[in-house]
């Protein structure tokens, strides 16, 4: 079987995989980092978000192989020394949740549009960035309201 | 998913080499049709050939008096790119419009472009502005490339190495979108060159994308909305389906085509 090796959450990884292991697999399976969550098989849900090289992809539509040497963050990797990222705490005082399910994938998500579009962001740019992240319980007010929350907070 | 053999190709040339190799083989370039595709067991290539490390197939230049597009440039780095909105917006503005961020983060112009799904976005802007799809093997004009569903000229084995697109005087974008997937229920691409107009529809053709005659004749006496009144698409030969019928359809393309040369005529 093919061995890949990556870095994930600051830590050197690897494995010997079935070519067929999607990046969302070889994290939750080989790694059992599951936090990453599978809520699809249409690649719109956006459960399964995670940082590759800095950028948010769905890693329910990647082959593990296409990252070897890339650098991964995946939800347990946002919190330090016991401590929740800035905007993991939003999304809880702001009740940005209800089951759950879908949070990782909007946490890193959300992170990620701070990363592109700064530390301000308003109603309009947050739902319009989340398009490709779906949540069945909230009605999405709490999420947007958490996510302009966490952005200010990240600049602290 | 069927199990496949995984290869990887630094570059273009080794990609084709690989290709002429291995029996059965696909290319995978950001793998956001070619994956979810796979997974529902719809498509089972024996091999896969991964050309996301092919620096040579990545980039944005002009060449001459064209933009020029390498494959494997992602929709992210197209909608984002200054020489792009400074040369054809038009084509900024519709790399932003596909699907999400996480998606815009991976797709790339050449794995759309020979996928040619008739809802995709790409394929309407190749041919209203007359793009050349360069090739390991070939130039082929849009007018001749996409030829059905799913359909293009390509051979097996044939690489998308860049798509050069001449650049247009005025040119826009006008989608109406699938709410769930953001993919076109109708999408106009429309492009003045000189005298030339083209018109390009894609999401509404039961053929995939095609030109719409009309419209580029009234557009070429007159490059106005005005120019419109009274021209209107035929639903004989549109899809219907669980989203629009194709007497919807057929009204949203002039629909969108009004909005796109306002648009056009507003920049
Ligand atoms: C949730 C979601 C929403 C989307 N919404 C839209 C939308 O609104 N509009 C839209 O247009 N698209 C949309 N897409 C599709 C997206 O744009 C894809 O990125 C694109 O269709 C395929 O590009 P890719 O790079 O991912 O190619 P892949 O999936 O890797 O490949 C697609 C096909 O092209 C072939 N191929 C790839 N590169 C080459 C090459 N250089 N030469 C020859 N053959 C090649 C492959 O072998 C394969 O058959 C969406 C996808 C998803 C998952
Ligand atoms: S699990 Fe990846 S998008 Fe739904
Ligand atoms: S909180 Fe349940 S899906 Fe979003």
């Amino acid at each position: 079987m093919p061995k890949v090796s990556m870095t994930v959450n600051g830590k050197a990884v690897s494995g010997n995989i079935d070519s067929r292991t999607l990046l969302v697999q070889f994290l939750r399976e080989t790694l059992r980092l599951t936090g990453t969550h599978v809520g699809c098989d249409t690649s719109q849900c956006g459960c399964c978000v995670v940082h590759v090289n800095g950028t948010a992809i769905k890693s329910c539509t990647t082959l593990a192989l296409s990252h070897e040497g890339a650098n991964v963050t995946t939800i347990e990797g946002l919190a330090h020394d016991g401590k929740l990222h800035p905007m993991q705490e939003a999304f809880r005082e702001n009740h940005g949740l209800q089951c759950g399910f879908c949070t990782p994938g909007m946490i890193m998500t959300a992170v990620d549009i701070v990363n592109r579009k700064g530390n301000k962001l308003d109603e309009q740019t947050i739902r319009h960035e989340l398009e490709g992240n779906i949540c069945r319980c909230t009605g999405y007010h709490n999420i947007v309201k958490a996510v302009a929350a966490g952005a200010e907070a990240m600049a602290k | 998913m069927y199990a496949f053999n995984y290869n990887r190709a630094e570059t273009a040339r080794k990609a084709v080499n690989l290709a002429g190799k291995l029996e059965d083989a696909k290319f995978l370039a950001g793998g956001q049709t070619l994956l979810p595709t796979m997974k529902q067991r719809l498509a089972s290539p024996g091999g896969l050939i991964d050309l996301s490390a092919a620096a040579d197939l990545k980039g944005i230049e002009m060449k001459g008096r064209n933009l020029v597009i390498g494959a494997m440039t992602r929709h992210v780095d197209v909608a984002t790119s200054e020489l792009v909105k400074e040369k054809i917006p038009a084509l900024a503005d519709l790399a932003g419009m596909i699907g999400d961020p996480a998606v815009r983060n991976r797709g790339t112009i050449g794995g759309s472009v020979a996928n040619d799904d008739p809802a995709a976005d790409y394929p309407a802007a190749c041919l209203a502005l007359n793009a050349t799809i360069i090739t390991n093997k070939r130039k082929i004009p849009a007018d001749e490339f996409f030829t059905g569903l799913f359909e293009t000229a390509l051979e097996d084995g044939e690489l998308i190495v860049k798509i050069s697109f001449p650049l247009p005087n005025k040119a826009a974008y006008e989608k109406f979108r699938n709410p769930a997937s953001r993919y076109a229920i109708v999408g106009v691409f429309v492009a003045k060159k000189g005298k030339d107009v083209r018109v390009a529809v894609t999401g509404a053709g039961a053929n995939g994308v095609f030109r719409a005659s009309n419209f580029e004749a009234a557009l070429t006496a007159k490059f106005h909305v005005k120019a419109l009144e009274g021209i209107s698409a035929k639903a004989e030969g549109l899809n219907s389906d669980i989203h629009a019928d194709a007497a919807y359809r057929a009204h949203l393309i002039g629909v969108m085509a009004r909005r796109a040369v306002a648009k056009a005529n507003a920049k």
